[in-house]
């Protein structure tokens, strides 16, 4: 036991006396969560949006005023044809642009019918469709003002564009339990299996072996800390999305911890396999970059949703842990509910982690070769 | 051959029978066998690439051999790795000394891994660590080559090992620290400690009770430094010339010449018939060498290692 804190004791000496260690073990979540928080945002602010008015009356400019002081967009100006509408696009200086039909508020008040058409800047598809979307809420509702009733049809032309994101993600909070996934994989993976090829490679490895020390004491010592910190670092994020973003767990907080803690597990023994398989830091980190992160961040349901996956990637997807983990962590925070909808999920990820283990011990040699 | 208990005390403390070991086609060992007395500073003598450190590693339970065995200290280096990783003090070709820690978090670390204190061995280490320790805080990454040394040392040691192995201890340390450091280990004999040690340079055999001289694998010789070095079979002759290496090449065309091998400033050779010509200036000078001293000289190491290289079938 002596022996056992004696290398937990020097492992976080390790981790505390390197800069970088640190700023991957706080600064990265914190910064990710900050990031997807305030710059991925999926609302639309300041939209550059003009408008071609062929009808210029009363109705018409309300439903402009109405628009650019709802502040979501910015008045780029008012054209006077439509040849126009092509130039004031590609000059970068409208995100879109709204047509009002020739006599548009007699046509509102005598034929209770009248057409707006929305063009928008297809190039963006994600931007374009929120525009449509927020302008065509705006003349609805601004047509209720009118006629005190949503019965009223307004038809406006939408402009031709493809959901190209997961309409899941224009929920503001989305990110966070994929940033909690891709962080654990990051740290738990990578960061450990850094750790023991640096043994390796600056041979301080072999004097640990042919200490009295068993695998199973190194293995341990070295996942600790990081088991610890990790630990921490979940809190950490969810304290964060709470407070900078009022993003409340909805079911329990206790069980979200339980599977976090196992997802920790999971990860750690991922990176002591892949240590055991890689001679060198630089293999290391290869390896969980590439055989972990990536596959972490395109195939588990992070941002691409694996409903719309190729049946490849769809299987492929199927056997990374954090695909189960994130379903895990939406249900228990997004939707609220408890182990009785997730226990599947949990318990594949127990295998998989017991898997691992067993790998990763029967591989750790006690010898060089 | 049966053993009684009172022959225990008399076991070497490392017997090496047959040892061979391959890395893929290449054969880093080849039949070696040998024997370190308890209490013995035993030194490996050889250049890189020799099989020094595949030896050690195998002495030191680090890996398995292919073929034959060893015992040390009693215990068989694959069967009984555990008792053995107990009473071994490895230090490393490369010093394995956590950069980032401190001297003395290094020291403290390692005793305990070991189940050791710093306290309880302190003696053990006074000599070594009494130098480094007014820089106990600094990380070890800091200290210059002959402090790195010491406290690799001082870190092999900690938990009073029956048996020390130093794999190229000297290697990159300049030759004050080297001096000083073979000091150390002759002090250490008073603990009971047995001592091998590995290093390319000829002149730090003379450090050790028994060498071994170890070349592609192979055991060339093992004696004490004065035998191997009374091993040398010829006259040897040292000639100095202003330009060393015209004299190599016009030594080496005379058919008289045996061996010319450049030694320091000068040239050791041997000749056929143990006496170099009479008109060996003159020949020289006619070849373009001009000023040529030559006199005889004692054999050192190096020479009969030299020798041993020419026809490793002897010896």
């Amino acid at each position: 036991m002596k022996r056992f804190l004696g290398f937990v004791k020097k492992e976080f000496i390790h981790i505390f006396r390197d800069f970088r260690t640190l700023i991957i073990l706080f600064g990265i979540p914190v910064v990710q969560i900050l990031l997807f928080g305030f710059v991925v945002s999926t609302e639309i602010k300041d939209a550059g949006i003009a408008f071609l008015d062929l009808s210029k009356d009363e109705i018409s400019r309300k439903v402009i005023h109405k628009t650019v002081s709802s502040g979501f967009f910015s008045y780029s100006g008012e054209l006077t044809s439509f040849r126009e509408v092509d130039r004031i696009m590609k000059e970068g200086k409208a995100k879109a642009v709204v047509i009002f039909e020739p006599q548009f508020g007699e046509k509102f008040f005598r034929e209770k019918s009248a057409a707006v058409s929305i063009i928008a800047d297809g190039s963006e598809p994600n931007t374009a469709t929120l525009i449509t979307h927020y302008l065509t809420a705006i003349i609805q509702n601004y047509n209720q003002e009118l006629t005190g009733s949503p019965a009223e049809e307004i038809v406006p032309v939408k402009a031709e564009v493809s959901m190209f994101y997961n309409p899941e993600l224009k929920s503001h909070f989305m990110f966070v339990p994929g940033v909690i996934t891709l962080i654990l994989i990051l740290i738990c993976a990578l960061m450990t299996s850094v750790t023991i090829t640096r043994e390796k490679e600056f041979g301080t490895m072999e004097v640990l072996l042919v200490s009295p020390l068993k695998p199973i004491q190194i293995i341990l010592g070295k996942v600790t800390p990081y088991f610890l910190l990790s630990f921490i670092n979940v809190i950490l994020i969810l304290l964060l999305s709470w407070l900078v973003f009022g993003l409340p767990v909805k079911g329990s907080v206790a069980l979200l911890l339980a599977e976090s803690m196992l997802y920790i597990l999971m990860a750690l023994s991922l990176g002591i396999l892949i240590s055991t398989v890689s001679k060198t830091m630089q293999q290391a980190i290869f390896i969980s970059l590439v055989g972990l992160l990536l596959p972490t961040i395109l195939l588990s349901g992070f941002i691409f949703p694996i409903e719309n996956m190729h049946p490849v990637y769809h299987w492929v997807s199927s056997i990374l842990p954090p695909r189960y983990f994130i379903t895990i962590i939406k249900n228990i925070m997004i939707k609220g509910t408890g182990l009785g909808f997730v226990w599947k999920e949990t318990l594949i990820l127990a295998g998989m982690t017991l898997l691992f283990m067993l790998f990763s011990i029967r591989n750790f040699k006690t010898r060089l070769e | 051959m049966a053993r009684t208990t009172s022959d225990i005390a008399v076991k070497p403390a490392i017997e090496a029978s047959g040892v061979g070991k391959r890395f893929g086609p290449t054969r880093a060992l080849h039949n070696i066998s040998f024997s370190v007395e308890e209490g013995e500073i035993f030194g490996f003598i050889g250049p890189d690439g020799a099989g020094k450190s595949t030896l050690f590693r195998i002495i030191t339970t680090l890996i398995a051999p292919d073929e034959g065995k060893i015992d040390v200290l009693g215990n068989d280096t694959v069967k009984d790795f555990r008792e053995l990783r107990k009473v071994i003090g490895y230090m490393p070709g490369r010093f394995s000394l956590y950069q980032d820690l401190t001297v003395e978090e290094n020291l403290s670390f390692y005793a305990t891994v070991f189940g050791a204190t710093i306290r309880e061995n302190y003696e053990l280490i006074r000599d070594i660590y009494s130098h480094i320790e007014p820089f106990k805080k600094r990380l070890a990454g800091k200290l210059s080559g002959g402090m790195k040394q010491k406290l690799a040392l001082s870190c092999a040691l900690i938990h009073k090992p029956r048996l020390l192995v130093l794999d190229e201890p000297t290697t990159g340390v300049d030759a004050v620290s080297r001096a000083e450091f073979w000091e150390m280990l002759k002090k250490l004999k008073q603990h009971g400690i047995t001592i091998i040690a590995s290093t390319p340079y000829m002149d730090e055999a003379m450090q050790c009770h028994r060498v071994a001289l170890i070349q592609e694998g192979k055991i060339l010789s093992v004696d004490t430094p004065e035998k191997i070095r009374a091993g040398f079979s010829r006259k040897l002759f040292s000639i100095r010339a202003p330009e060393k290496f015209r004299l190599i090449t016009a030594l080496k065309t005379f058919p008289e010449t045996l061996s010319a091998y450049p030694f320091g400033d000068s040239v050791h050779v041997t000749f056929l018939n143990d006496t170099p010509v009479d008109s060996l200036a003159d020949r020289l000078k006619k070849e373009g060498v001009n000023g040529a001293e030559i006199v005889e000289t004692t054999p050192g190491i190096e020479d009969r290692f030299l020798e041993l290289m020419e026809k490793p079938g002897e010896g």
